[in-house]
């Protein structure tokens, strides 16, 4: 059996808020394999920010199985789901996040500030090679003002990839960005997902999730479909497609 | 999380940040700087009292013979005869804790010099009086073992005697003055000394050799006084309490019976002198202190708002793998760097305006290694303190609330 990035078993996760109870997760299941590029869509309500808090180890499911890279985390510490987050995940958000008035450089350091493993010395080095991976070696030293909101997603993307984590989750990485630079950004994923990274891509735009290879549906906490994406398109040539800009 | 990124990201979280942080830092440099320089004036006051009562010889002890009982009625004491020349070579030889020695007797009554009349007191004494009174002879010569021996008529006269005896400050050295109509020469004169704390005038006195001063003018051979000088001042109470043993062995008392004599140190008026300025420099300590906790307070405010500011920083460093200890470590150096930063600015601003007071107002200032030491161990606490809640507050954020946070 191919190795599991990514395993849950019927996962439940319930708020509670006053007197009433929230089923925001009311037991779903799926794997995620190494390679693979899942779209996550959703409305908003069908608890899709709550599968991606779980998956992101920021969250904890009242019941049920996850595994990460064959890790249970049901029983791990705050300190060590941190952990977890520092090593296997690398996160990308729609807002970017990236620390104001701080260079590209820097902000993809960030990460490896928190990985004992990495010495001091190694760590501009890494940072320096994984803003070169997303295209922006030319723009290391500049600060998140100084770069357009694909640029600074670019680099929150090196962020995610330079911990050399095993699962790249996006929440919404394109939500703030245009047509065009969504595409860029899509191709940048695919071909990071080429390269055999594997990728949770939460989103709800259709048109975004038809260049990821399979997608899971959810609505009101259950999983309504899980298909794999027949000819996912090719988000380098769809850019290509789209009306020259004035 | 590394020493030396928490020092990293502390620097670079103020230096985006340079006038809060010095905002905040001056609460702390005020503290600092005014604990230090109170403390400088307090020290230094303290010092300069304490040199003062030495001057007057802080280590003499004063034995004084003692208010004995005659047939039920309390004599008074320089009435009593209990003290001789004996208990002199007595304590001489065997108290250890004494480095000069000599007795005293005093009468009262009127100098002359011609036309000059001036009523003061007369000193029989040993040349190691001045020793013990720290007095010391500006002109001329101290009486000498031979007039003490041969009770000669020789005397030596302090500022004020010599001021009002001798009008237009002539020579004094050989001329002859009367006192109580008994012929005396001047042999020397005593530099000034001044008025002691209680405003007494050390300088109204003639010292004449105690043998002259019993036989030609009090007709007596019991000694009114013994005066000696301690070790030091340290010793000065074990120094009253060897004597009290010898005297009282040579006296032959029983246990039950009081002692006849009385022995004074001066330690009990410089202590409560030194608790009196001691109470001071509490006082202006406890102000200064004060000014710190008020600096203290503006860190602990500072840090509040920079950790809501800087919610979604948290949020992100959380999701990112940084775990609540490396959140709290993070905004924790960030005060201790404030108020250490302000610590040591304060100790050079605090330097500079003793500095300033001891040169401008001519106050007796101390710089007291401890002060420096203190406020800067102080304001690092004040900085973890006062760090510490705004910095747990940061660290217990849930990152998603955190990451969310607008």
């Amino acid at each position: 059996m191919e190795k599991s990035i990514i395993h849950i078993e019927n996962l439940k996760r319930d708020f509670i808020m006053g007197e009433e109870t929230v089923h925001a997760l009311k037991g779903i299941s799926f794997s995620i394999q190494k390679g693979e590029f899942v779209t996550i869509m959703g409305t908003s309500g069908s608890g899709k920010s709550t599968l991606l808090n779980i998956l992101g180890c920021l969250d904890r499911a009242s019941s049920g199985l996850y595994e990460i890279d064959q890790v249970p985390v049901k029983n791990l510490s705050r300190n060590e789901l941190a952990k977890i987050r520092n090593e296997k995940i690398g996160f990308i958000f729609q807002s970017y996040n990236l620390l104001p008035r701080t260079t590209a450089l820097e902000n993809v350091e960030l990460s490896l500030v928190y990985n004992k493993a990495v010495p001091f010395r190694e760590r501009k080095i890494r940072a320096a090679e994984a803003l070169k991976s997303v295209g922006l070696e030319t723009r290391m030293h500049h600060t998140p003002n100084q770069l357009s909101g694909g640029q600074q997603q670019r680099v929150a993307i090196a962020r995610s990839l330079v911990n050399d984590p095993v699962l790249i989750l996006s929440d919404e990485a394109t939500g703030n960005l245009d047509t065009r630079t969504s595409y860029e950004i899509m191709a940048l994923f695919q071909d990071l997902n080429s390269k055999g990274k594997t990728i949770a891509f939460v989103t709800h735009e259709p048109d975004i999730a038809r260049f990821s290879k399979r997608t899971i549906l959810l609505k009101d906490g259950h999983i309504i479909r899980d298909t794999p994406v027949e000819n996912p398109g090719n988000a380098a040539q769809a850019l290509k497609l789209l009306p020259k800009e004035e | 999380m590394r020493t030396l990124d928490l020092l990293l990201i502390a620097l670079k979280a103020l230096r985006l940040n340079k006038t809060k942080a010095f905002l905040t830092m001056l609460g702390i440099i005020i503290g600092v700087a005014s604990v230090i320089t109170m403390l400088a004036i307090g020290e230094g006051s303290k010092a300069s009292i304490k040199k003062q009562l030495s001057g007057m010889g802080a280590n003499m002890i004063t034995v004084r013979p003692g208010a004995g009982m005659r047939g039920g009625v309390r004599m008074d004491m320089s009435s009593s005869q209990t003290l001789t020349l004996e208990d002199l070579a007595t304590i001489k030889e065997k108290a250890k804790l004494i480095t000069n020695i000599s007795p005293q007797v005093d009468a009262n009554g009127q100098a002359i010099n011609g036309a000059n009349n001036w009523p003061t007191s007369i000193y029989g004494v040993t040349p190691e009086y001045l020793a013990v009174r720290m007095l010391t002879v500006k002109k001329g010569t101290m009486i000498n073992s031979t007039d003490v021996a041969i009770a000669g008529k020789v005397v030596v006269i302090g500022q004020t005697v010599y001021k009002n005896l001798f009008k237009n400050l002539e020579d004094p050295i050989g001329k002859t003055i009367r006192f109580n109509k008994i012929p005396f020469k001047v042999i020397g004169l005593l530099a000034s000394k001044g008025e002691t704390t209680f405003g007494q005038d050390q300088d109204d006195i003639i010292l004449a050799p105690y043998t002259a001063v019993q036989k030609r003018i009090l007709a007596t051979t019991y000694l009114q006084s013994i005066v000696a000088s301690a070790r030091s001042e340290e010793v000065a109470e074990n120094a009253v309490t060897e004597l009290t043993n010898i005297l009282r062995k040579s006296h032959k008392l029983s246990n039950k019976t009081e002692d006849d004599f009385n022995i004074f140190s001066q330690q009990e008026m410089i202590t409560t002198i030194s608790s009196t300025s001691e109470m001071l420099t509490v006082l202006l300590v406890a102000i200064a202190g004060i000014s710190l906790l008020v600096g203290g307070i503006g860190i602990m405010n500072i840090m509040y708002v920079s950790v809501k500011e800087r919610t979604r920083e948290v949020g992100l460093r959380m999701a990112l793998g940084g775990r609540g200890i490396d959140i709290l470590l993070q905004f924790l150096t960030e005060a201790v760097l404030i108020s250490i930063t302000g610590g040591v600015i304060g100790i050079a601003v605090g330097l500079g305006a003793t500095e300033i007071v001891a040169r401008v107002f001519n106050w007796p200032t101390c710089i007291t290694f401890y002060s420096i030491v203190i406020s800067f161990a102080v304001c690092t606490i004040t900085g973890i303190f006062f760090g510490w809640y705004p910095a747990r507050k940061a660290a217990d954020l849930d990152p998603i609330t955190a990451l969310r946070y607008e």
